[in-house]
């Protein structure tokens, strides 16, 4: 924490002869050991320490799968299932970074949520939270870079779809698709390139990491109070205790929960979180019925695939890419958007009841994601059938009925008397998931554009604790509480 | 705010189960009767049945289906159906050697004149596969490319589920009737033609709850119906097109009959206990370390709660002074 004098004192000849020349032992100390972390922090502010060890699982199990993987058309697919057979281990290695990256994407999203939710986005925070964005980005990224590898039927096609979307961007877009692909379609020089990105991105993300934790380590954590750490030192004791051993154990704890989650995935239900589509190597000419990304990214494809209309020049193809980068891109601006001064939602009742609902938003856009678009979710009347045919005038006419029985009668009648004749379904009107993902993408975009700015001046927030140390102070369930000094 | 974060949680289970299904208009595959031995965090595979589903894929569905990702040695490894703690090593296995010898390949390394001979499999060999390509597949069935095998049961949403109830699930006897249409040809002749119906109101599969399926499925030439197959039959229903029934038509007709093979540990060969021990093989052959990652699945979350009890002991011994 900036203005926190550092209290570490070598004792060892060398540690004194390395700190005066390479102080890293100072650093590691100040960061990780004697850092002041407000006292108050709950278990959501535990995925941090539980992000960073998924960062690791993934590199460190992505390091050996490379040794073992061939990135050729050919060859990706046998080559997987080679790791999941004669690799000693390998079925643990890959099982553990597939579903890896399903863990790393949830935590991210609490993650997200906890910093949406306790205004951790807001001075002096913003670099840190924008830093947060870059690497939720550069994640999303990999995670498509990666599902492309093994190489089945998914993997194609998704990527055909992702890529086909950037082609949609107009002037560049074409010349991008050709540059990501190595060509003009998606073959062995894709599968190459994308191998090598993503044995790129990771370390880029571990990069942004460092700085996301500098940028952190500057102000100190936000707490659940949102009630900014004393900075005069009797203040500081009263609010903060040491990171080690305080959070070491609490984030240790959380972590191992976590892993216990993770681990039952990976040794008991390895693939329900995959598609079985991807089980099927890779065909360009069998489109699967439904192409669904994986459960992490649904509900951008539901924003992607809300908009089915055009705007003025703007065709419906080229404005759901704009909404889908869109809703990513809002996130780094808003800190900009929160006029509120207040940072924690227990003191603001009404952003609150927002906040639940954009969470509720952002699941019921996974559904609508993973769903058929034009699935009906709640049907407004029933089905009917249309019998079309030709009149004795030689028109087209039509004739709709409830019932299948006189449908089929006037069909064959008018086929016996030689007309041409057909029965078709029509389908009632319903509330489809379109119609959802649409009020939902409207309800995304106005959260930050329309509710956090405008309550920020009109909501009157409760009132704050006066520090940390009051706001502790009696909120602990033991009768008499000890001093905390 | 409590409901909000049980409506929200609901949600998200709901929409995770949602994202790793998506199958289209097929009914849902069902289990054999008495389930599956390998369900389960400590379900194991029943040796017996994949050893028998391993004669009935040699018998029956290696005519026109390969295995191309497993090897012969994979049946004596750890964990495989023909293993003996006897023979670590599985290519000393003299059963698996057996099994491999009675398959010839051609050979992928040229002799002494450069020519490729066929000679014996050996342990050490990829499965036999019926067709050299693809191409030579599609020209011997019609034009339908009868899928690898190696990961099917993980290439199908229900898994060893789906392959048993697809081979089971074809219409019986009863529910299949012809019919002769007399149509006049171009001459003047009348042309006679046969028709498959499938009544599919009368498939046992349909019997309880849905009466919707009253009329007939149209069966096209060379292709079979089959409730569990994904795909359309609206184009072929002769009935209300708002109840066409689920399913499709795939080319592979009806395999297994009662019989079919004379197991070698005399179990009655009926067309389940077929259908359920082939289901098993490929479960195996799917995953040939499941059993293993199972076990070591025990001890690892064992030792996770362990270490997670430790740390939470220690957590509050630590914090025990601290008003937090």
């Amino acid at each position: 924490m900036s203005g926190h004098p550092s209290t570490y004192e070598p004792k060892t000849g060398f540690t004194k002869w390395l700190d005066s020349r390479l102080p890293i032992v100072r650093l590691a100390y100040d960061s990780f050991v004697d850092f002041p972390t407000p006292k108050n922090l709950n278990y959501w502010y535990t995925f941090g320490g539980i992000l960073a060890v998924c960062l690791m699982t993934q590199i460190l199990t992505g390091v050996v799968l490379a040794m073992h993987y061939t990135p050729t058309v050919d060859g990706a697919f046998a080559s997987v299932e080679r790791i999941m057979r004669d690799v000693p281990f390998g079925w643990l290695i890959r099982y553990i970074h597939a579903n890896g990256a399903s863990m790393f994407f949830l935590a991210v999203y609490i993650h997200m949520f906890r910093g949406l939710y306790y205004g951790s986005y807001k001075a002096p925070r913003e670099i840190l939270w924008i830093l947060g964005c870059v690497i939720f980005f550069l994640m999303m990224g990999t995670a498509f870079l990666g599902y492309v590898l093994p190489w089945g039927q998914m993997s194609y096609h998704g990527a055909n779809v992702i890529t086909g979307l950037i082609g949609a961007l107009p002037v560049v877009g074409d010349s991008i698709k050709a540059w990501l692909m190595g060509g003009p379609s998606i073959g062995n020089q894709t599968i190459q390139r994308f191998f090598s990105l993503h044995y790129l991105l990771p370390f880029m993300i571990a990069g942004v990491v460092i700085l996301h934790i500098w940028a952190l380590h500057v102000p100190g954590n936000n707490n659940p109070t949102g009630v900014e750490a004393r900075k005069d030192p009797e203040g500081l004791k009263k609010d903060t205790v040491p990171f080690h051993p305080y959070y070491t154990v609490k984030d240790a704890f959380a972590i191992v929960v976590f892993l216990l989650i993770f681990a039952a995935f990976v040794f008991y239900m390895p693939n329900v979180l995959g598609h079985a589509d991807n089980y099927i190597e890779a065909n360009p000419l069998v489109t699967p019925a439904h192409i669904v990304p994986e459960w992490y990214l649904l509900p951008f494809y539901a924003i992607l695939r809300a908009i089915t209309f055009d705007i003025g020049p703007i065709d419906a193809k080229l404005l759901g890419v704009i909404a889908m980068f869109g809703s990513i891109a809002i996130l780094f601006v808003l800190p900009w958007l929160d006029t509120s001064k207040v940072k924690s939602m227990r003191y603001r009742p009404v952003a609150r009841q927002f906040f639940f609902g954009f969470v509720v938003a952002g699941l019921l856009l996974g559904w609508c994601g993973a769903s058929n678009p034009d699935d009906p979710i709640i049907p407004m009347g029933s089905d009917k059938l249309v019998v079309s045919y030709t009149d004795a005038n030689g028109n087209e006419a039509t004739q709709t009925y409830d019932e299948y029985e006189p449908a089929a009668t006037f069909r064959d009648q008018k086929v016996e008397e030689g007309v041409d004749a057909s029965i078709a379904v029509q389908k009632a009107p319903a509330f489809r998931f379109v119609h959802l993902a649409q009020i939902l993408t409207l309800y995304y975009f106005a959260y930050f554009l329309v509710i956090l700015p405008l309550l920020g001046l009109r909501e009157k927030p409760k009132d704050e604790p006066t520090s940390i140390h009051k706001a502790v102070l009696g909120s602990h369930d033991r009768a008499a509480p000890a001093p905390a000094e | 705010m409590k409901f909000m974060r049980f409506i929200s949680a609901g949600l998200g289970a709901a929409a995770l189960a949602l994202s790793a299904q998506a199958a289209g208009g097929a009914k849902h595959p069902h289990a054999p009767e008495g389930g599956w031995d390998f369900q389960g965090p400590l379900g194991e595979l029943d040796m017996d049945s994949v050893q028998r589903g391993y004669q009935v894929y040699r018998e029956v569905c290696a005519s026109c289906h390969s295995m191309r990702l497993l090897h012969y040695r994979n049946l004596g490894e750890p964990g495989g159906p023909f293993y003996d703690p006897e023979y670590p090593n599985a290519n000393d296995n003299p059963l698996v050697k057996a099994f491999a010898a009675q398959d010839e390949i051609l050979s992928t390394e040229p002799n002494d004149v450069g020519d490729y001979d066929y000679r014996p499999a050996r342990t050490s060999d990829p499965f036999k596969s019926p067709y050299p390509n693809e191409q030579a597949a599609r020209a011997a069935n019609g034009g339908a490319y009868p899928p690898d095998l190696s990961v099917i049961t993980k290439a199908r949403a229900g898994g060893a589920s789906y392959i048993y109830s697809l081979l089971v699930g074809y219409p019986e006897e009863a529910a299949i009737a012809t019919d002769t249409i007399e149509t006049e040809g171009e001459d003047g002749e009348t042309v006679t033609e046969q028709q498959t119906l499938i009544e599919v109101g009368e498939m046992a599969v349909f019997e309880h709850g849905d009466s919707h399926y009253e009329g007939e499925l149209v069966q096209p030439v060379g292709q079979y119906y089959n409730p569990y197959f994904a795909g359309d039959t609206t184009p072929q229903w002769q009935g209300d097109p708002r109840h066409a029934p689920p399913g499709g038509f795939l080319a592979m007709p009806p395999q297994l009959t009662p019989g079919r093979v004379e197991y070698l540990d005399g179990t009655e060969a009926t067309v389940s206990q077929m259908a359920e021990d082939v289901a098993a093989f490929l479960q195996w052959a799917g995953e040939p370390k499941q059993t293993q990652r199972k076990s070591t699945g025990l001890a690892a979350m064992i030792y996770l709660a362990i270490l997670a009890v430790l740390l939470w002991f220690s957590f509050h011994r630590i914090w025990r002074k601290v008003d937090h």
